[in-house]
């Protein structure tokens, strides 16, 4: 019988090593967990930026012909929004996690390319700092965060804004590329005995399968930038009509990476909430094979509807109606999770930590937003809302709404074991509450302005019936999103010095992260318990009544 | 335990597989569309000539083969004989490359003249890119092998560089049919 110890252990607020001291030793370090939080914390404050960026637009938009942002301020804030949020924020907390993670969920004690890791994430953070100094350079880039030509090309994009963004994101994506080869390889390598890929936590699983996407949809978008710098900087002609060249084509492109990149940012999300939710239910996970299946069916279905993003482009009733129905289609696997998910919690005897309140409301607003974007598959529905305020609400309904509030679940969840101190409850469900309202008063209302004809990326609009009192209630919805990111960080800021200590295993949790002391050390475990089963120390803890024997 | 090294390569190998179709996917699309009369393949390129040096770089490919063959420390000579043998093919492949672009220049077919130019140039300049980075890799396996690494030649780091010099090879393969031979 293996000997875990079930005392609480003072740990320190973050992992002691052996390694450098200080600044340095994070700067320096190779350790997956000191990664992992690097790019949480990357996450933060880019999330910060981002946010203060949404701020501006929201002040702008708050009453009709407002001048507080000139237009060309207005569009070099909402493209550097989208950028930064994309790139910066989600799918470096979504990667951040699974970086300190799954190395401990499959009982290893690093990622199989430590350095590589560690490359990854300076490569993160010398794309942001080029994508930022366009500010100062001229000017950031204003064509919106997916630049369709020819408004990204020397004629009309006058700055170099276009060249830093475009740089700045090959550097990003060569680094998540290299992210998603390190996580394969790790998950494919290094499990411990008795961890089959049938037993793999769905975390793990929606992390292996989503760094599939990302090695086949990051080159895509590597391909576009390419392309686009040669037409800005050697005047080629990939994309300029006047020449011969194709705007379409970089639509086609670009959201070849595009699709696939926003299921990139919710697969993890999802990972989440199927560890979350059971732990919370105290019951496994309702239909393990089917959410493991579906996962793999989006995944395939993702690279087949990227021209639902073109409906508006004049491709023909036959692509139109191609893409739709595959678009259409792509919704089932999606919603079997949700099922999934609900039923999970049937029966169960729930318990409503703040993870769990967070992750309750993934599946409404997440459902929300996977409902108004099956609206788009029919195709006459796209042609009236699309690049209208509809579009927006859908986006964050799915990101925010969705992958947000599954990664505030996850951070609750996790941070016991990331910190070894645990969260306050009080001030986390301020946190929840002021989120959930602030969110749904920001976006909820954007569905009907994107009805009623106010397009996005408008730096301000005529004073027609509702517009202004719409606009205004949005606004006040972004400043309550902005007060509960602060409870936030003061919720963190405290715990990490005076919350109560939070042991091994505060959750009673079943997978292998929990099996070691919160921090874990350097080198992850002393001991890796048995895997006979999906829950190791479920079976530990009742040896009369495991898993692998039912 | 798998070799994670010969798989990581593998995924690398994947990803920018996808990454030279949607270069030779533009390539062809552009060539469907283009206005018969101005540059292109068929009134610029000289695809015997570039035969040779399709022939060199196909050759470095068997010559890294026999460089990994072997299992003792007699053949640690020809290990690094064979290993010289593909980075010179390489290079003059390379070399080949630069005599092309010179050549076609000079007769101002440019990125900038037209979609062939700026199609062409792309696709093969990204190819010699990711030769040139073989290149550096099997430089720096030499360097090592003649300092008395690699005792054994199976060894991963070898067969991991092996393995993205032949993507390099059938990525020109595929090239010099679709761009030179116009097969498509």
């Amino acid at each position: 019988m293996s000997d875990i110890s079930v005392s609480v252990e003072t740990a320190e607020p973050f992992p002691a090593s052996d390694e450098q001291a200080g600044l340095l030793g994070w700067v320096a370090s190779v350790d997956h967990k000191k990664i992992g939080i690097l790019y949480l914390l990357n996450a933060l404050v880019f999330f910060g930026v981002g946010g203060i960026e949404a701020l501006l637009m929201r002040v702008q938009l708050a009453w009709p012909h407002s001048a507080f942002l000139s237009p060309g301020a207005y569009n070099q804030i909402f493209t550097m929004h989208g950028t930064t949020m994309i790139f910066l924020v989600v799918v470096p907390m979504l990667l951040g996690l699974a970086t300190y993670l799954v190395p401990l969920m499959i009982g290893a004690s690093d990622m199989a390319f430590p350095r590589l890791n560690a490359l990854s994430f300076w490569l993160l953070i010398f794309g942001a700092l080029l994508l930022y100094f366009s500010f100062v350079a001229g000017g950031a880039p204003d064509a919106g965060w997916f630049s369709y030509a020819p408004l990204s090309e020397k004629p009309y994009a006058t700055s170099s804004g276009l060249d830093y963004w475009a740089l700045g994101l090959l550097a990003i994506g060569a680094g998540t590329v290299a992210s998603g080869i390190n996580l394969i390889v790790t998950i494919l390598a290094l499990r411990a005995p008795g961890l089959t890929i049938r037993r793999l936590p769905l975390f793990v699983w929606m992390v292996l399968v989503n760094s599939f996407l990302i090695i086949l949809a990051l080159p895509a978008l590597n391909a576009s930038l390419v392309m686009l710098l040669v037409d800005r900087e050697l005047n080629g002609h990939f994309f300029t009509a006047s020449a011969g060249g194709s705007p379409i084509l970089w639509q086609h492109y670009f959201w070849s990476f595009g699709h696939p990149e926003v299921y990139i940012m919710v697969l993890p999300a999802f990972g989440i909430i199927s560890e979350v939710i059971p732990v919370f239910s105290r019951k496994p996970i309702f239909g393990y094979a089917f959410v493991a299946t579906s996962t793999v069916a989006i995944a395939l279905l993702s690279f087949g509807v990227w021209a639902h993003h073109m409906f508006t482009v004049g491709l023909g009733h036959t692509w139109d109606i191609a893409f739709g129905a595959a678009s259409m289609l792509i919704a089932v696997p999606t919603g079997v999770k949700i099922f999934n998910w609900i039923a999970t919690m049937w029966g169960g005897a729930i318990r409503f930590s703040v993870a769990m309140m967070f992750a309750s409301a993934f599946l409404v607003l997440f459902t929300i937003g996977g409902l108004s974007g099956v609206t788009f598959a029919i195709v006459p529905i796209d042609w009236q809302v699309t690049d209208t305020y509809y579009v927006v609400a859908h986006m964050h309904y799915v990101l925010f709404g969705g992958t947000a509030f599954a990664t505030f679940a996850g951070v609750y969840y996790w941070f016991p074991k990331l910190s070894g101190r645990m969260l306050s409850e009080t001030w986390g469900q301020a946190h929840f509450w002021l989120t959930f309202i602030g969110f749904n008063l920001t976006f909820l209302v954007q569905h009907v302005l994107g009805i009623v004809g106010m397009p996005r990326r408008v730096f301000t609009y005529p004073d027609l019936p509702g517009w202004g009192v719409m606009n205004m209630i949005s606004t006040l919805g972004a400043f309550i999103l902005a007060a509960s990111v602060l409870v936030f960080l003061w919720n963190v800021w405290r715990s990490l010095k005076s919350g109560e200590i939070a042991g091994d295993n505060p959750w009673n949790a079943w997978t292998l992260e929990w099996a070691t002391t919160s921090p874990p050390p350097v080198y992850n475990f002393t001991q890796v318990p048995p895997v006979r089963s999906r829950r190791p120390l479920w079976d530990l803890a009742h040896p009369d009544k495991p898993d692998w024997a039912a | 335990m798998k070799d994670t090294n010969k798989l990581a390569m593998a995924l690398f190998i994947v990803s920018e597989a996808f990454f030279f179709i949607l270069l030779i996917l533009a390539f062809l699309y552009f060539q469907a569309a283009a206005v018969a009369d101005d540059a292109n393949s068929a009134n610029t390129l000289e695809p015997k000539k570039t035969a040779i040096y399709t022939a060199l770089l196909l050759s470095s490919s068997i010559s890294i083969w026999l460089a990994g063959r072997g299992n003792n420390d007699e053949s640690r000579k020809k290990f690094c004989v064979w290993l010289m043998v593909t980075m010179l093919l390489g290079a003059a492949f390379l070399f080949g490359q630069a005599r092309e672009y010179a050549r076609l220049l000079s007769h101002n077919v440019t990125i900038s003249r037209n979609l062939f130019g700026t199609t062409f140039f792309t696709l093969t300049g990204f190819h010699g890119l990711h030769v040139f980075a073989g290149l550096t890799m099997l430089a720096i396996i030499f360097g090592l092998a003649l300092a008395g690494d690699f005792p054994n030649r199976q060894s991963t780091a070898v067969e991991t560089v092996s393995l993205y010099w032949h993507f390099v090879d059938a990525v020109w393969i595929v090239i010099f049919a679709t761009v030179y031979l116009r097969i498509l």
